[in-house]
Order: C-alpha cells, then sequence, then structure tokens
C-alpha cells in the first residue's frame, strides 16, 4: 500500500484565483525560500563535498508532491509509492536506498529527508533535500568502491524511516547509521544542515500561506505548475521534431576492465508530446557504475536544458511532466536490477546530459553545444598520519566547459550547478598534502570558433603515507566538438613517485598505495569545440596563445601561425587556413574522433593504457525482491 | 569655533554638509557632481556652504567625505591595468577563479564570464613555496623572481600584487618579492596580499588585492588633487575618508588600501541613517536607499551597523569588511518585461540608467520604467519638477507601461501597480536577507527611507515588512553627507589563528590579540601623528578597542564573528565566547552543534572617539498644515483611485501630521503616503509614516 499521510484538518483546499501579479511575488518567495535552504546547509555543513562544492539538492513541492521548486525534479510520488506507513505532522523521512524509493537518490551516498508541512494540522506542502555524504562505511574509504558488484558492499543501506517522529529524533537509528561511516562526525554535521534546511522551508512556507491564505499558496502552487506546462508545451512544439532524432555517446569503462558502455536515447514528437526512448543502450553492469534514473528526473534534466536559454528567471518545475514520455528498459545500465551496485552513477549521470545536449542540438543547430560532461571526477585520499589520526579528503574536480554559440567555455569551471572548488589552502590546513599546481591545460579545449574551455592539472604532493581512489572518465572516448569545432582533450592521471618513477593510472581505481612524497598529476578533460576553427578570429587565437591558454602549436589547429607572445603572422597564416581548408570535407555536426573502434585501436599508442575488453553481460535474474520497508 | 565637513558626491548631486561642532548649527549646500573629476564639485560645494555660514574656507578644520572614485572604477571597468605575480602552479588563480557558474542545470550554456581583474598575460609565477604552517618549503629563488618581474616590463601594467600561497602564514616572501618589484618596475605601486588581507583562501586574497591594486592608482590621484586643493584653498584641513566598515580612515590610509573603499558611499547612507536615527531615539533600523539602478538595504540593532567580511560591487566579490548592506538591481530606472514563453511579469535588473532613462524624462526611453510606474498612479506628479529641473511627461510614461498592460491583459493603472508591486517585493526580498533570515523580526525595527526613490517606496515597504514607524529623514540627499561629518576613525588588525579551543590557553590567546590591538593602534596614531595641527591631536586613551574572534566547529567553512575582552578572557577563559557563538549559530541557522570548536581568524577593531553632533531641533510652533498644502491630487492604489493632496515638505512644520493619500514634495524627493497611513513631522524634521490610527 502507498504511504499516506494523517490529518488532524482535513478541510480541502479550494482552489482560488490568483492575480498575475501575486503569482509571481508567490514565486520569488518560493525562490527565496530554496536559497535559503541551500544557505542554510552550505555554511553549517562539515564536510566540503557539500560545504564548498555544493553537492546537495533542495526542493519544495505541492501537496500532491509535485516539484515547484528545486532543481532535480520531484520524486515523492515515487517515494510514497514504496513507502508503507503513515505519515504525521512532525514525522521526517530518511532514506538513502535508491531501489526503496524509486531512484530519489541514486547512490547510497546522498542522503535523503522528506518532511511533509503541515499547517493548522493541513498538509500544505512538501520540504526535501539530499546531500553527498561523504563515507558511509563499504568496503573503500569514500564507499565509492568501483570493483563493487552489489549494493551490499557499498555500505549501509537505510529503507525509508522516520528519522523524526512526531518531532523527536530516532536517536537510536541515527546511532546505527552513523556507527557504519568512517567519518561519523562529518556525516552528522551535513545531516544536520540536510534536516534545517527543511525546517528552513517549513517555516518559510507558512508564513507564505499566512500573508497571502492558504488557498491562495495552495491554488498559486498549482498555477506555478501549470505556467511551466504552457512554456514547456509551446517549447517543446519548436524544439522538438516529429522526426526521429538518435544520439549515442559511451562512457570509457566500468574500472573493472570493460568498456565502452553505449548510452542510446532516441527522440520524437507525437503531437503535443516529447518520447526520449533509451532502447539499445547497454545492459547493466557487472560493476559499480549502474545509474538507477528516475524517469522524472531525467525529464527534469531536459526542461530545464531546454527552458534556460529562454526565461531564465523562471522558477522551474514539474508542471510539464505529463508532457514527456521517456522510456528506459528493465535492467538497462539506466535501469539496473536490485541488488546491482550502483556507487560510481557519477559517470553516467554527466554522461546523460551529454547526450541530452546533442539530441536537442541536432534539430537546432543554433543552440548545439560541444560536449565536456565528463562527469564529476572524485579523488578521495585517505590513512592514518603521524598522530594515528585518521584523515580522509574527497575532493571533485573539474575540468572544461564546453564551446558554446554564446562563445568560449570557460576554463576549469563546472558544469554542475552551484558546485565551487575548495580552496587549496583550506586543504592544506586540514589535510596532509600540498597542491603543487592548479593550472589549466594549455590546447586541452577543443579548437573551434568558440574554444572549448581548457582541462585542470591538479599536482598532489602527498605528506603522509596513504591510499587513494580516483573517479573519472573521458580518458578514452572524447568530449566531442559540433559543427566543425575539434573535440577537447581526455583525461589522465599520472603517478610520479618520490623516487622519481612514473606510472599512468587508470581513470576509475581504489586502493592506490601511496607514499608521503609521491606526486599525483590529475588532468581532467577540456571542453569540446563549437564550430569551425578556422574561422575563429586570428586575434583571439594570439590573445589565447599569450596567455598561455593555447600553445603555439595548438594554434595551428586554428590554421594561424603566430609567436610564443600570440603575434600572428597574418600572411602565414591565410596561407595555411587556405591550405587547410582545401584539404578537409564537409565540416560534421559532431566530431566524435574517431569510431569507437579506432579510439581502441588507438588507446594504448595515444593514452598508455589499454583498451578496455568489450564488457560481457550476464544473464541476470529478477532481482532481490525490495526489502521490506520500515514501520 | 570648530568646523567640520561632510561631503557626499552622488551621480547627480554633490551634497556638502558644513557643521559648526560646538552650537551643531548645519549649513548644507547641493551642486552639481562632476563626474569627469569629482575633487571640482566637492570644492564648488565647499565654497557653497561656506559662504551659506559665512566663514572662509580656512575655518573648517576637518573634512570628512565618503567617495564613489573606487566604486566606480569597478563598475565601469575602468581601473588600472594590474600585474600580478604568484607562487609556481598558481598562475591561473583567478582564471579558475572557484570554478563556479551561476544559474542552474544549464546555467553554464548562457554563463558570460567575464576576464580576469588581472589580465593573464600579465601574471607571473616565481619559484617559492611556504607551507600551510608558515615553513619555508622551497626558499624563493630571486633570480629567478627577477626574472619573472622582468616578463612585466613592457606590459604596460599600473599596478602590481604580490600573492604567493599561504602567505598568510609566513610573509617574508612576498615582502622580499615587494623590495625586489620596486627594483625590477620601478614607480609601480606594489600592493602585497599578506598586508591587504592576511587570511586563509588563496583565491579571495587575490582578488581581494588585485582590487586594491585596480583602483589604487585612480584613488590616489583623485585624492591627491582633493588634498592639493583643500591645501591651496583652505588652510589644510585634516581630510578623512569614510570606509566601506562605516570606520573613517586617513587619506593616507585611504590611497595605500582603496579596496577598503568600494563601498563607501552606501557605508555614508548607512552612518547616516544611523545618526538620524539617534536624534530621534531610535536605534533599531532597517536602512533603505534607493536609487536609479539599484538599492542598498542594511540593518542596524542598537545603534550599530553589523559589519560583514565580504564586499560586493557588481561582480566582484573581495575579502575586505563593509558594512553589511545588500544590493538588489531594483531601481527607479529597472525595466518591467513579460516574456512571451512564460507571461510573468518581470521587473529589472535590466535598468534605462540615466541615458535613455524612464520613458517620462522624454530622454528617448520607450521601455516601462519604475519610474514610469510611479507617474502612471499618480505617485510622481508629472506638473512637478524634479531638483534636476527634469520634466516629467505622463503621457510617455503611459505610453511605456501600456506595453506591459497589453502583453499581460491588465488595464494601464492595473500593470503599473503590477510593476510597483513586484519591484517593492525585490526590495523586500533584500530586506529580509539582513533580517528575517539573519534570525530578526523586521516589526522590531524602523524602516528608514533615502536615495532618490526611497521615499516613494518607503510606505509600501512599510506595510510589507512591518518596521513602523517608516523614517523619511528631512533632505535625504544629504543624509550621507551627515553620515560622513557624524562617524569615527577606525582601524583593524587581523590574522589567521585556526587552532581548537580546547588546545589552547585562553592566555596565549589574549596574547596574540594584545598584539594586533599594539599593531592597531600605532597603526591609527601613526597616520595621527603626520599631522601637526593642534585640534588632530588623538592620544592613546581616546581610542577604544574590541577584540573579535571568528570562530566555527571544526570542520565547517563558515565562520561567526563574537566579541570578547582581556577581562574576560582572563578570568571566565573561552565559556562565554562559546556560548555566545552558540547562540548566534543557532539564530541563524536554527540549531546548535555538540562539537569542538576553533578559532579561525583574531581581529582587533580600533576606533577613534566619537563625534558629538546633534541635529536642530524644531521648536517653533503655529501654522496650519493647509500652509503646506499645495492642491489636491489624486494617487491610484489597491484597484483604485483615491483623492488625497500634493504638499511642500519645507513648509510643514514639527507635530504637524498629514493624511493619506498623499504626495510630500521637496527638492530633491518625493515621499508618498499611501490612503490608511499619515506622516507625522517629527522634532528634528523627519517624516514618521505609520498606518493611520
Amino acid at each position: 500500500m502507498p504511504g499516506q499521510i494523517s490529518q488532524t484538518n482535513t478541510t480541502p483546499f479550494n482552489r482560488v484565483d490568483v492575480d498575475p501579479v501575486t503569482l509571481d511575488i508567490v514565486e520569488n518567495a518560493l525562490r527565496n525560500a530554496r536559497v535559503e535552504m541551500d544557505a542554510t546547509l552550505f555554511r553549517t555543513a562539515m564536510s566540503p563535498g557539500i560545504r564548498e562544492q555544493g553537492d546537495a539538492f533542495p526542493m519544495i513541492a505541492n501537496v500532491d508532491g509535485k516539484m515547484v521548486v528545486g532543481q532535480f525534479g520531484s520524486f515523492i510520488h515515487g517515494f510514497m509509492e514504496a513507502y508503507d506507513g503513515v505519515l504525521e505532522e512532525g514525522d521526517m523521512l530518511f532514506t538513502n536506498d535508491p531501489y526503496s524509493c524509486g531512484a530519489a537518490v541514486s547512490h547510497l551516498n546522498d542522503w535523503l529527508v522528506l518532511k511533509p508541512i503541515f499547517k493548522d494540522g493541513r498538509h500544505l506542502c512538501w520540504a526535501a533535500h539530499f546531500g553527498h555524504m561523504t563515507d558511509i562505511g563499504g568496503k573503500v574509504p569514500g564507499s565509492l568502491p568501483i570493483d563493487a558488484h552489489e549494493i551490499f558492499e557499498e555500505g549501509v543501506a537505510v529503507p525509508p524511516v522516520k528519522i523524526f517522529r512526531k518531532g523527536e529524533l530516532q536517536e537510536d537509528i541515527l546511532s546505527i547509521i552513523l556507527r557504519n561511516s568512517r567519518m561519523p562526525h562529518w556525516n552528522k554535521g551535513d545531516f544536520n544542515g540536510v534536516i534545517a534546511a527543511c525546517n528552513m522551508a517549513e517555516r518559510r512556507c507558512i508564513e507564505i500561506a499566512e500573508r497571502f491564505g492558504d488557498d491562495l499558496f495552495y491554488s498559486a502552487m498549482d498555477e506555478l505548475l501549470e505556467r511551466n506546462c504552457r512554456a514547456m508545451k509551446q517549447l517543446i512544439k519548436t524544439a522538438v521534431p516529429e522526426t526521429k532524432a538518435v544520439f549515442e555517446d559511451y562512457l570509457c569503462d566500468d574500472g573493472i576492465g570493460q568498456g565502452p558502455y553505449k548510452i542510446k536515447c532516441a527522440m520524437w514528437r507525437e503531437g503535443e508530446r516529447v518520447i526520449f526512448d533509451f532502447e539499445g543502450t547497454d545492459p547493466q553492469s557487472s560493476g559499480s557504475i549502474n545509474f538507477l534514473l528516475n524517469e522524472e528526473m531525467f525529464k527534469m534534466f531536459c526542461g530545464t536544458f531546454m527552458i534556460s536559454v529562454f526565461d531564465p528567471q523562471i522558477l522551474f518545475n514539474d508542471g510539464f511532466y505529463d508532457y514527456m514520455d521517456v522510456r528506459i528498459p528493465e535492467g538497462c545500465l539506466l535501469k539496473p536490477r536490485r541488488p546491482a551496485a550502483l556507487s560510481c552513477r557519477t559517470h553516467a549521470l554527466g554522461r546523460i546530459f551529454d547526450v541530452i545536449s546533442g539530441l536537442l542540438g541536432q534539430g537546432n543547430p543554433d543552440f548545439l553545444c560541444a560536449a565536456g560532461f565528463s562527469d564529476s571526477p572524485h579523488l578521495m585520499y585517505s590513512g592514518y598520519d603521524k598522530n594515528g589520526e585518521w584523515y580522509q579528503l574527497f575532493q571533485i574536480g573539474f575540468g572544461g566547459i564546453p564551446g558554446r554559440p554564446m562563445g568560449d567555455g570557460p576554463d576549469g569551471h563546472s558544469l554542475w550547478p552551484g558546485f565551487t572548488n575548495v580552496p587549496n589552502e583550506y586543504i592544506e590546513a586540514y589535510f596532509p598534502l600540498r597542491i603543487e599546481t592548479y593550472e589549466t591545460i594549455p590546447d586541452s579545449g577543443g579548437a573551434g570558433l568558440n574554444r572549448g574551455g581548457n582541462g585542470i592539472c591538479m599536482g598532489y604532493r602527498f605528506l603522509e603515507d596513504g591510499q587513494v581512489s580516483i573517479h573519472d572518465d573521458r580518458w578514452l572516448t572524447y568530449p566531442w566538438g559540433v559543427n566543425g569545432g575539434e573535440p577537447g582533450g581526455r583525461g589522465s592521471k599520472e603517478l610520479v613517485r618520490a623516487d622519481g618513477s612514473r606510472e599512468l593510472l587508470p581513470s576509475k581505481c581504489d586502493r592506490i598505495a601511496v607514499k608521503e612524497g609521491d606526486l599525483l598529476l590529475y588532468n581532467t578533460w577540456g571542453g569540446g569545440g563549437a564550430g569551425d576553427p578556422l574561422a575563429r578570429e586570428t586575434a583571439r587565437v594570439g590573445k589565447d596563445v599569450e596567455r598561455g591558454l593555447v600553445t603555439v602549436d595548438g594554434a595551428r589547429r586554428y590554421g594561424v601561425v603566430c609567436d610564443a607572445h600570440g603575434i600572428v603572422d597574418e600572411a602565414a597564416t591565410a596561407a595555411l587556413r587556405a591550405e587547410m581548408s582545401k584539404n578537409r570535407g564537409e565540416l560534421p555536426v559532431f566530431d566524435f574522433g574517431g569510431s569507437i573502434d579506432e579510439i581502441k585501436a588507438r588507446a594504448l599508442e595515444e593514452t598508455g593504457l589499454p583498451a578496455p575488453r568489450a564488457p560481457t553481460f550476464a544473464r541476470r535474474g529478477r532481482g532481490i525482491v525490495t526489502a521490506v520497508s520500515g514501520s | 569655533m570648530a568646523y567640520k565637513l561632510g561631503v557626499d558626491v552622488g551621480g547627480t548631486f554633490t551634497d556638502v554638509l558644513l557643521i559648526e561642532t560646538d552650537s551643531s548649527a548645519v549649513y548644507t549646500a547641493k551642486v552639481p557632481s562632476t563626474p569627469e573629476d569629482s575633487s571640482i564639485g566637492v570644492l564648488n560645494g565647499i565654497e557653497r556652504a561656506c559662504a551659506l555660514a559665512g566663514i572662509k574656507p580656512g575655518e573648517v578644520g576637518q573634512v570628512t567625505h565618503g567617495t564613489t572614485v573606487a566604486t566606480n572604477a569597478v563598475l565601469t571597468g575602468r581601473g588600472a591595468r594590474v600585474g600580478l605575480v604568484t607562487t609556481q602552479g598558481y598562475r591561473q588563480v583567478l582564471q579558475i577563479a572557484r570554478s563556479f557558474v551561476p544559474g542552474g542545470l544549464g546555467g553554464w550554456v548562457i554563463y558570460d564570464k567575464s576576464d580576469p581583474m588581472a589580465p593573464l598575460e600579465c601574471t607571473v609565477e616565481v619559484p617559492e613555496r611556504i607551507g600551510a604552517d608558515g615553513r619555508i618549503v622551497h626558499p624563493l629563488d630571486e633570480a629567478g623572481a627577477r626574472a619573472a618581474l622582468q616578463q612585466l616590463q613592457g606590459k604596460n601594467i599600473e599596478a602590481l600584487t604580490i600573492s604567493l600561497i599561504n602567505s598568510f602564514t609566513n610573509p617574508a616572501h612576498e615582502q622580499r618579492l615587494a623590495e625586489i618589484a620596486a627594483e625590477e618596475l620601478p614607480g609601480i605601486p606594489v600592493s602585497i596580499s599578506s598586508e591587504v588581507i592576511p587570511e586563509m583562501q588563496e583565491y579571495e586574497r587575490t582578488i581581494t588585492t588585485v582590487a586594491n591594486s585596480y583602483v589604487r592608482p585612480e584613488v590616489a590621484k583623485y585624492i591627491d588633487n582633493l588634498e592639493a586643493e583643500l591645501e591651496r584653498r583652505m588652510d589644510s584641513p585634516k581630510l578623512s575618508i569614510l570606509r566601506s566598515d562605516g570606520g573613517l580612515s586617513t587619506a593616507r590610509a585611504a590611497a595605500t588600501f582603496p579596496v577598503n573603499l568600494l563601498m563607501s558611499g552606501p557605508a555614508g547612507g548607512v552612518a547616516g541613517a544611523r545618526w538620524i536615527g539617534q536624534q530621534s531615539g531610535i536605534n533599531n533600523l532597517l536602512t533603505f536607499d534607493m536609487g536609479g539602478t539599484s538599492t542598498d538595504v542594511s540593518l542596524i540593532e542598537n545603534g550599530e551597523a553589523l559589519v560583514r567580511r565580504e564586499t560586493t560591487v557588481g561582480d566582484v566579490n573581495v575579502r575586505a569588511s563593509s558594512v553589511d548592506v545588500r544590493t538588489v538591481g531594483a531601481g527607479g530606472g529597472s525595466i518591467a518585461s513579460v516574456p512571451e514563453l512564460t507571461r510573468a511579469l518581470r521587473v529589472g535588473p535590466a535598468s534605462a540608467g540615466a541615458v535613455p532613462g524612464p520613458a517620462a524624462y522624454a530622454k528617448g526611453g520607450e521601455e516601462p520604467t519604475v519610474t514610469d510606474a510611479n507617474v502612471v498612479l499618480g505617485y510622481l506628479p508629472s506638473d512637478q519638477k524634479l531638483g534636476g529641473d527634469m520634466a516629467i511627461r505622463r503621457d510617455l510614461a503611459e505610453q511605456a507601461v501600456a506595453r506591459v498592460a497589453e502583453a499581460m491583459g491588465l488595464g494601464i493603472e492595473a500593470a503599473a501597480e503590477g510593476i510597483i508591486k513586484i519591484v517593492n517585493e525585490n526590495m523586500f526580498g533584500a530586506l529580509r536577507l539582513v533580517s528575517v533570515e539573519k534570525g530578526y523580526d523586521p516589526r522590531d525595527f524602523s524602516l528608514i527611507a533615502f536615495g532618490g526613490a526611497g521615499p516613494l517606496h518607503a510606505n509600501a515597504l512599510g506595510t510589507l515588512t512591518g518596521a513602523w514607524p517608516v523614517i523619511v529623514p528631512p533632505g535625504p540627499g544629504v543624509l550621507c553627507a551627515y553620515g560622513d561629518a557624524t562617524t569615527r576613525l577606525r582601524d583593524e588588525s587581523s590574522r589567521t589563528f585556526i587552532t581548537r579551543l580546547n588546545d589552547v590557553e585562553p592566555l596565549a590567546i589574549l596574547k596574540e590579540l594584545k598584539e594586533l590591538e599594539q599593531q592597531a593602534r600605532s597603526a591609527i596614531l601613526a597616520e595621527q601623528g603626520d599631522d601637526q595641527r593642534a585640534d588632530a591631536g588623538l592620544t592613546d586613551s581616546d581610542i577604544t578597542a574590541e577584540l573579535q574572534a571568528d570562530l566555527r566547529y571544526s570542520g565547517q567553512g563558515l565562520v561567526l564573528t563574537v566579541s570578547t575582552s582581556a577581562a574576560e578572557l582572563t578570568n571566565e577563559g573561552f565559556a562565554p565566547l562559546a556560548a555566545r557563538f552558540d547562540a548566534l549559530h543557532e539564530q541563524l541557522f536554527t540549531f546548535a552543534l555538540d562539537a569542538e570548536r576553533e578559532f579561525v581568524n583574531l581581529r582587533v577593531v580600533v576606533q577613534g572617539p566619537s563625534a558629538d553632533i546633534r541635529a536642530q531641533v524644531d521648536d517653533s510652533s503655529g501654522g496650519a498644515i493647509s500652509d503646506a498644502r499645495i492642491s489636491d491630487h489624486r494617487v491610484y492604489a489597491e484597484g483604485a483611485w483615491h483623492d488625497g493632496a500634493l504638499y511642500d515638505r519645507n513648509k510643514l512644520k514639527a507635530g504637524q501630521v498629514v493624511p493619506g493619500p498623499a504626495v510630500i514634495l521637496e527638492m530633491d524627493s518625493t515621499t508618498l503616503v499611501l490612503p490608511k497611513h499619515e506622516a507625522a513631522v517629527d522634532r528634528v524634521g523627519n517624516l514618521l509614516l505609520n498606518p493611520s490610527r
């Protein structure tokens, strides 16, 4: 039986007229409430992952569970479908188990709190928040074991439970969970922040309802959903053709020697509805790169992407969901069966955005951006220091933003909203390492009329013996270029031992033992280029050379001949450009840097690492039935 | 007789306030600003004010001044070409910044990133390294450093910043590099990060120091000109500049550390509001300063403005203390629009600015602005003139607002009222940021409205916040000059000192703080010492010092600033400090933690004595309110036209009460009193708006 809400006041809300100005005011107030949820969590959180990098996602939903403000769309429907219990005022649900909440969260590190908000005994709306916990136990520090085959290896899983019961924190539950973490102190601090953010949302929603009246608050939320729906309906009609567009992209590997994995999606319009069909996507992996993708969440990804160009101020919400149909085959990489391991889903999550961009851009070349989503490259470094104290760093890196119709992609920036890097001085003060290099990599941005952003080289000098884990992708496949733009550079990882010996590390690995004095060179990917590089103004290329963002050799990809100061030889440039354009064929819409077979054949030579072997897909059973949920 | 002057340079007018310090007699002068060299306007104003007072300029002993020179250099992008020296491996510290891209998912698609404030082609690396603990990992390679600096020769840089990794723990390399730079790049002013802002976080420290270099030549030139002219025309009065944190700084310190002046203008407004509030006996204030393109708000509790460790101007965010003023892009010139796709009404942040300006000003603007909506609704009477002799055309305002009305299917008055409500809501959002979201109830405060458009929107914001009475001070434009004239000398020293409370003795912390206090005191006295004038004599005993610590729960990234004292540390240790921190954390974030607390920064703020200046009290009586009434006048509010009247503020007397709806005019501002509200004139000339009894 789906979850239920118990109210002491069951008077139904009345739908009343909301004048357009009041509607805009409520929209603004809800936007502020969401910003405040973020601020509360980020300022109070303990782990650098949430605090500085903003790896957390707030939401306010209407009484029916539809997201009115937030980021990744609502999961409340699926959540309540899976929850067998009754919620009362003062209750707060907690879970981190993707398989028992309809993939509201997609790996165990994401801790989700859901709070029904009541006013005068009546259920008014919902607040929810989730954030990435640095460690939730499991077989490796950081809880993202690349070689896990089952979710049971990835740390403590908690089905939806009431972590607050009528306003009372269930300390015993929390203590069980925290006992399973290597970093209970951080988790507790972060968890407090998540809860405080939901309480902040509750306070604000009640204030808004008091100011405008409960019926108006209720009606305004509906209206905001409808307004989005109208806008998206129109957008779908103009942006999505009826003919089928198909796009394929790849995850390079699964960290256990197999790859690449194909993600394939077809998109077309039938009347007012757009259909996304992932038929043809590879089956689930036996490793942990599976991404249990909530269909509603995917709708939100697409919708946000589409609308951000047209009314960036809009409070984007769930209103348009009926006009999107998302089909994900059972048992594929994006809908694995339990107990498939999920911890390293970040690669597929990132790749989904490149797929969306490629799909939508095909019909609208003027809006077509290049690829840049490697994912969120992670570094974990942990161990016991000389005083015997445990240290554990979890860091998210950034790379090049893709070249875009509106201009170059910024160098070394975040594709994820709200994320920032952690100041290196902070890391050096709290963890036993020194960051000797923190610079972007010249020429790693794809050449184009608009250049892709450069990736970053971070040089970590370890000051204690310990172990590291690395999670990255796009070491084999390229961040592709568009409309004649070239692909961006791929990522690489290299360990320079204290004795001077060097070894290449794979893009996904755990338990790499490091010694005091070792140096890790952590190079991220660049963004693909957009548009014809030979059409880029020579002065812009010269400026990039002067700034050290493009090398003298790299400038030749633009057909530009210049010296180390970026002074362009215009005559030589004209000649070189004429020569280059004579010898090339028609410019491709997408430049993937070759076919997958070609890329694999060149792998060892170009990357120093052997190509992964083609994945084998075991026949899986129906999977273990979802565990009986709490209460 | 001793005289002091307060000067505020605004975009349109320069206001000068001359105070005879014994009697508190006040003379004000308003002259046009001279943007090409604002010192000309300042001197014009000074001469005018002195003429009014019948004194010679040479009799003025002290000139205090809030300036927007630094702010404008940043906003217009016309600062110096800055060279930057970093530690090897960190040349792109500004290029990468914090990797932050604004907006939601897909925000990167439309993000327009500006170039770093110090161009990457003017950034060089030097071989050296200091560890997080302050120890030297690699000594400074002086030959390499010289070679790096020589690369900057011929790059036409006008100022240099040196910002090395971990220099906040050990400034030795930065200091030595500054010496080398003076040899390799003679004549170029050098700012080093360990001096400008010796705090952790390489990007923030670097951008702050670069911002200092960026505005430094412009500010120095301005201050030098002004000082020279003051010397020539007057008898070398002591010149003090208002800093962003609301304190006064000597002209010399201001020219060396101009990054501290980025919010000098708004700080003057806050200081003035604080003083006005004190004169009326109101010490809890929400300040509301609405201009043409933006609105600044802040909170004053118990007569003290909150100061935060951050300054934001345009898209530049630096680590310099400033009065906690929040700015929203909402002002009289904000443009209203209705995006076709969503049909929502949006107001701002785009602004019509001064050119083409609101449609009603007939300078070619066609898009509907907040000012146009105010004209349509009768809040800004169209047959009256603004101080600058700007005619207001109602027909043009109506044409502009009609665009929004058509797009939304509303009548023209309803559309205009919609625009006003949305912009009011945006400003309310900013007021919430400084009040509700910090745990303060705005109903415990009074809203004080100033700036060109503040008094027009004051009543509505009073209704939204419940911060009654709403205060509209006399001559709202002079308010900043009042602020300048009534603030104190202020300076501070700080140091990053990361240690858990359990790992350090209270007396050790006290020792650090004492050192900082000594530094700050000597700095403020040394600057005074250069001044040979008798009345400038500041002695050590005039200076008060406040000991502060930035704390957090170990592992957090935030810091909250709490105060302590030598006596408290000696007698009670850290307990009261910790309790204050927990209480503040709970006030801000709804919870406190049972976790270890740690020191992050220690700081001492020193202040000179406060100026004792009182407002002039109007004890006159008699006269009827009808003397001030100009004519009948209609305003549109809550969906209907209401009959009311126009009043001349200069003719209103203390004790009189103007019933709403009313529009009260004075030279540089217009106050709207809504229906069911009234405005009382208090004894120091403020209008106090309240709901009608």
